[in-house]
């Protein structure tokens, strides 16, 4: 049964309520004096320029593509690695193959440069 | 007498049950005062592990640490605890207040949560899920999200792009990441860490140092620690992510940090060298968590070590380190474990044999792996500059030109 | 079961109201962490269906993964968190209507084959998913196929990232 998640779930909550209990009392005992130039937001002492939210590079992006295509492979093993022992020479020829995939796609990123940063 | 934890949990039990409580409801109270004591271990954890690693940092960097408040400076956490209370909220204009206020709070629990599935001894542990592995890696999701969350609410710059570096390293480092979490699965056979730790006959860091290498370094990556602080390179974005935040909303994020990297000892010693095993430990429980206490602090000590030895890295060498160097390496590692396994299998070795081999198979992929670093990586090339006088004695010199 | 059946409606209701809110909010990065709570709202939902490697999946890779993509994606936009413009155009109703067809179907589908009266499958406390899940991946009479055609897509993916975003 989903009572596996019970200890999760109640130290979940317990997490969350002593944190904002925490945060809490901090705004108890803290002082609140308001001034307009103390709630700017950071910007090394001089009035911020522009918003604050702007656009990123796309580097990130591609970054984040790489990861979710490798971590979906990645996430593939753990079953695999749970059973591969009992399941005869078939299951790790099978893995081989699956990782051989992975690593064309790899050398491929490698040599157009999709791993640079620059 | 042998097991105090669980006489008490029992006597608790009989307690409730005899106050005519349903057995559903016994259980939910009783997970509640197990979580409560972990989060209350948690907490004071990190108190002390501020004090130790302020020590830790004082003794490398040459200097005395704290040595004001109380003795040895013990009481340091508490006057820091008493002074980031009494701060000020500051909210920046222009802020997306509702998610800037969760971030910190999850920042918190997102760490908290791992503890619910690491075993502190043979008969303590919340619960034994059989996704532990994966479960870990999940909670860190949170985690990142709260990163996120934080830098984008903010509304200033800096926060923005620490947020977003810090994010791309997590995400780069859990591959190696999970990768090296395999080699454990593949040797207990399992991935709830309780069958991890009982698998460990010999520890796994013997079965695999490279895995366990790999760990560490991946860890270190994902706890956003120097040398792979870039989030917070005080030189150029200032603060990172948290930059916006202050008193105890920075707080929760400052001991969200500590509390990670003690996470980060007790899975290395849970994963790699043994969690409560040891002698004896088995009979008495409460010596296994001892072990397990002294395990998770050589396993936090090492990630505190690295980082007051070693400088900060740049943005393209953290990349360049995980996706052409610590990827690769672990799926070689993957690849060279799983057919040795296979075959150390197939010929029915001892459990002595298996060990060994797996023990030298790995000595000899650091070895080739240095090997072919040696070959390939080009050394970065010194200019010579001739050595030039500052300052010239007007009378002893002949001719006035400097000799280029 | 009335525990079970009342968290799942509260999940229930949380993923719905979350979903709602993804489409109607403006600032894109609200509709993403909206977003968010949705998928979660949907492992929570698997955890009640004893399916705990799917859960933790759908944390790891939608939450952990493809959220994160999509606020990346979010902060290549040109006006990033600048909730102006509208959030219907002129086809909206068109969709609505498309939607609530699909929904009626589904329900009546569901009516027809009594899906939504079949109980949960009780599984036996010593079956262990993860393993029968990875005996089903890598058997041949199973699940091989999707398996090996799932790393030639993911490879394919790989390649077509890398094209689109490479310098020119």
């Amino acid at each position: 049964m989903a009572i596996e998640f019970l200890p999760i779930a109640i130290l979940f909550v317990l997490a969350i309520a002593l944190a904002v209990f925490i945060v809490f009392l901090g705004s108890i005992f803290g002082p609140k004096r308001y001034i307009n130039t103390k709630m700017m937001p950071y910007e090394s002492g001089m009035t911020p320029i522009g918003p604050g939210t702007r656009r990123m590079n796309v580097r990130f992006y591609l970054i984040a593509v790489l990861f979710i295509l490798f971590d979906i492979e990645v996430i593939f093993f753990l079953p695999w690695a749970v059973v591969f022992r009992s399941l005869g020479l078939f299951a790790l020829i099978e893995m081989l193959v699956f990782i051989g995939i992975l690593l064309v796609g790899y050398v491929y990123a490698w040599k157009k440069g999709a791993l640079e940063w620059e | 007498m042998s097991d105090p934890i669980n006489l008490i949990a029992n006597w608790l039990q009989g307690l409730l049950l005899g106050l005519g409580l349903s057995v559903g409801l016994t259980k939910i109270i009783l997970s509640f005062v197990g979580a409560v004591v972990v989060a209350t271990i948690g907490m004071l954890t990190v108190i002390f592990l501020i004090w130790l690693e302020r020590k830790i940092a004082g003794r490398i960097q040459d200097r005395l640490g704290p040595n004001r408040a109380g003795p040895y400076g013990l009481l340091q956490p508490f006057a820091d605890v008493i002074k980031i209370l009494t701060k000020e909220y500051t909210t920046p204009d222009g802020a997306d207040v509702v998610v800037y206020n969760i971030a910190p709070i999850m920042a918190v629990a997102s760490v908290l949560l791992i503890w619910a599935v690491i075993p502190f001894a043979s008969t303590v542990v919340g619960t034994n899920l059989n996704v532990g592995v994966l479960y870990i890696m999940a909670v860190g999701a949170f985690g990142l999200l709260s990163i996120l969350m934080a830098g984008l609410s903010s509304n200033n710059k800096f926060a923005l792009l620490g947020a977003f570096r810090s994010v791309a390293q997590l995400i780069s480092y859990e591959i190696p990441m999970v990768v090296s979490l395999l080699m454990p699965v593949i040797f207990a056979r399992s991935m709830g860490l309780v069958d991890i730790v009982e698998a460990q006959m010999p520890w796994f860091i013997i079965l695999s140092p490279l895995a366990a290498l790999i760990f560490i370094i991946a860890s270190m990556a994902e706890v956003n620690r120097a040398p792979f602080d870039l989030m917070e390179a005080e030189s150029e974005i200032v603060a990172g992510f948290h930059i916006e935040y202050s008193g105890m909303k920075f707080g929760m994020f400052y001991v969200g940090e500590f509390l990670h990297v003690f996470t980060v000892g007790a899975l290395v010693a849970t994963l790699f060298l043994g969690g409560w095993r040891g002698p004896w430990a088995e009979q008495y429980p409460i010596l296994g968590l001892i072990y397990f206490y002294i395990k998770t602090f050589v396993g936090y000590f090492i990630v505190a070590w690295v980082r007051l030895t070693v400088p900060r890295i740049r943005i393209d060498q953290m990349l360049d380190f995980n996706w052409k160097f610590l990827t690769p390496l672990s799926l070689v590692l993957l690849i060279i474990t799983a057919v040795l396994d296979r075959v150390l299998v197939l010929v029915n070795s001892e459990r002595w044999v298996y060990s060994l081999v797996m023990f030298l198979a790995n000595i000899l992929i650091i070895w080739a792996t240095v090997e072919v670093l040696k070959k390939t990586t080009s050394k970065p090339k010194r200019k010579e500059f001739p050595m030039r006088p500052v300052a010239m004695a007007p009378e002893t010199s002949t001719s006035t030109e400097p000799s280029s | 079961m009335t525990g079970m059946d009342s968290l799942f409606l509260i999940f229930a209701v949380i993923t719905l109201i979350s979903a709602f809110l993804v489409v109607t909010t403006k600032n894109l990065f609200h509709a993403a962490l909206w977003l968010i709570m949705t998928l979660f709202g949907v492992a929570a939902i698997y955890v009640l269906l004893n399916a705990f490697y799917l859960a933790v999946i759908q944390v790891i890779v939608y939450i952990g993964a493809i959220a994160i993509l999509m606020i990346f994606a979010i902060m290549l936009t040109q006006r990033v968190m600048n909730p102006s413009g509208r959030i219907f155009n002129k086809n909206w109703i068109i969709a609505a209507l498309l939607g609530a067809f699909m929904f009626i179907g589904l329900v009546i589908i569901s009516m027809q084959t009594g899906a939504s009266k079949t109980t949960l499958p009780q599984i036996s406390g010593q079956l262990d998913t993860v393993s029968e899940l990875g005996q089903a991946l890598v058997s041949p009479n199973a699940y091989v196929i999707p398996f090996e055609v799932a790393s030639v897509l993911l490879l394919a993916a790989l390649i077509g990232a890398i094209f689109v975003s490479r310098k020119r």
